[in-house]
């Protein structure tokens, strides 16, 4: 039911679905006055320390931030046989125990689910299962020897990954690629030259068998005004790749009847037949994968 | 001034009550490091959502650069790396702050198993942060993928193919997550995706439930 019109509100909302003032939870949080010692007000009193706290941790953090960059490697390359797979190190643990065995090839299941989910699932449900009021882990043998033993096996199997990837490396002779990146960068700029990219730039497309003698005779005398010496295009199309697109005989038969009204013209009289159907035969090869 | 405007919204919205749930209680002295060193235990957590917001601030400003396209992914995070002012801060803080994230988080856990403070009434906390726990676990995977470098590129594919190894449901993970058959434009993309937009949109939710749910039931009492 809505409220009553109180005289002292100053607005007035019509047909107030609030909630009860009386009906609402006490918002007075509990007080810790049943603990021995001194509270204080959260703020400002506390907050300050926080943040002072805070500020430690940012100035040690940025320390770090400045200090080391940020790993990049090198573009990634699907066809790349040789790259070491590695997690980032907080997943280190679990792939190092999915290389032993009875957790791995036809024991997976019990690797990837199994056994992760047993462990998983007992942190996650940790209140359910120690449901004593003991607080203090010396109290909780169990629970606590448990947690102790996890960390340990945890602790082993992040270094033991580690320290097998450290060996790999150093018997095949491997520098990690984004220190190996960094030293050609700093290389480079101290040679003065540009940053180097690593992107792999598309490779020019070159012309197929320029040492034709119809590439001296006829194709630098009659082509490479249109279309360019490298045959890429400029006022005419590229005819790199034209095989791909076109038979000897549409080649031959554009040659000698020309294209779009004569911007193309036609080489019918100029050059001999002889030469045409060689042309036609050439620029057949011109394929581009 | 102030007090004029704040009276002004709290006679239209009741913020008061509202105040006080957040800001105005007492700290006890058992979690107070300035009268125990030792509980310096307890400031983990705040310093795990102290970075958690560095990464949330640092992600905004890499997205401003970041292009999830697996023809310019390398190359934007190249650029705002070694070109933009403060690139190599921003995308180290949010690189570094991943594993600091993951550190803070860790030591809370033990804090909270080790003090017991898990124990009844609070069990739906410790579940909603070991959910917490899991999501920056995905988030630590899909951030990995972004940079788009070969250790990006066969850490994911090695992580995909450990889950697709898990029986029936595998595969349609692995398709999931791949969106196709291989590592390639689908999987990165989605991975942004995730990485951007879902996976915190759950933290977030989760995070305001872990701390609702601490005022509601205060900080444990001493040991």
């Amino acid at each position: 039911m809505a409220h009553g019109h109180k005289s002292d509100e100053k607005i007035v909302y019509v047909g107030d679905s609030r909630v009860k003032k009386s009906g609402r939870r006490d918002s007075t949080p509990p007080d810790y006055t049943s603990f021995p010692g001194k509270s204080e007000a959260f703020i400002p009193n506390f907050l300050l320390k926080e943040w002072m706290v805070g500020c430690v941790v940012l100035v040690g953090f940025l320390v770090w931030v400045m200090a080391e960059a940020a790993p990049l490697g090198y573009p990634a390359d699907p066809t790349n046989a040789s790259f070491i797979p590695m997690p980032d190190w907080y997943f280190l643990f679990l792939y190092q125990f999915l290389k032993y065995p009875y957790v791995s090839q036809d024991y997976i299941l019990l690797g990837t689910l199994g056994i992760p989910g047993i462990m998983f699932g007992a942190l996650m449900l940790a209140p359910f299962l120690d449901t004593g009021k003991e607080r203090r882990f010396y109290r909780r043998p169990i629970a606590s020897s448990l947690m102790f033993l996890s960390i340990a096996a945890v602790v082993y199997l992040t270094v033991v990954s580690w320290d097998h990837y450290q060996h790999q490396l150093e018997e095949k002779g491997i520098v990690p690629e984004h220190h190996e990146r960094a030293d050609k960068v700093r290389e480079a700029l101290e040679r003065g030259e540009e940053r180097p990219s690593f992107l792999k730039t598309a490779e020019a497309p070159a012309i197929i068998e320029p040492e034709d003698p119809i590439f001296a005779s006829v194709v630098e005398a009659q082509c490479i005004a249109c279309h360019a010496a490298d045959l890429n295009g400029a006022g005419g199309p590229s005819l790199l790749g034209i095989g791909n697109r076109m038979t000897t005989e549409e080649i031959a038969d554009i040659i000698i009847h020309g294209k779009n009204n004569g911007s193309m013209p036609a080489f019918e009289g100029t050059l001999s037949t002889d030469e045409i159907n060689q042309l036609a035969e050439w620029l057949s090869k011109q394929t581009q994968s | 001034m102030f007090k004029k405007v704040y009276n002004w919204i709290d006679e239209r919205l009741d913020i008061t009550p509202l105040w006080r749930d957040v800001a105005d209680h007492e700290v006890p002295e058992h979690v107070n490091p300035a009268h125990h060193f030792s509980a310096f235990v307890y400031c983990f957590g705040g310093l795990t959502f102290f970075i958690t917001v560095i990464q949330i601030l640092s992600g905004m400003f890499l997205t401003m650069y970041y292009v999830p396209d697996i023809i310019h992914a390398y190359a934007s995070v190249d650029y705002l790396q070694h070109q933009i002012p403060f690139g190599k801060i921003v995308r180290g803080m949010h690189h570094f702050g991943a594993s600091l994230v993951i550190v803070m988080m860790f030591l809370h856990t033990l804090r909270v198993f080790f003090t017991g403070s898990y124990k009844a009434p609070r069990e739906m906390n410790w579940v909603v942060g070991m959910l917490i726990f899991f999501i920056m676990l995905g988030l630590g995977f899909t951030g990995y993928l972004l940079p788009w470098d070969n250790k990006a590129y066969y850490a994911t594919k090695v992580g995909v193919e450990i889950a697709a190894s898990v029986p029936y449901i595998g595969e349609y993970i692995a398709s999931f997550l791949y969106g196709g058959d291989i590592v390639g434009a689908q999987t990165l993309t989605r991975f942004f995706a995730i990485h951007v937009f879902f996976l915190p949109g759950a933290l977030i939710a989760m995070l305001a439930a872990h701390f609702i749910m601490i005022r509601r039931q205060g900080i444990s009492g001493p040991l």
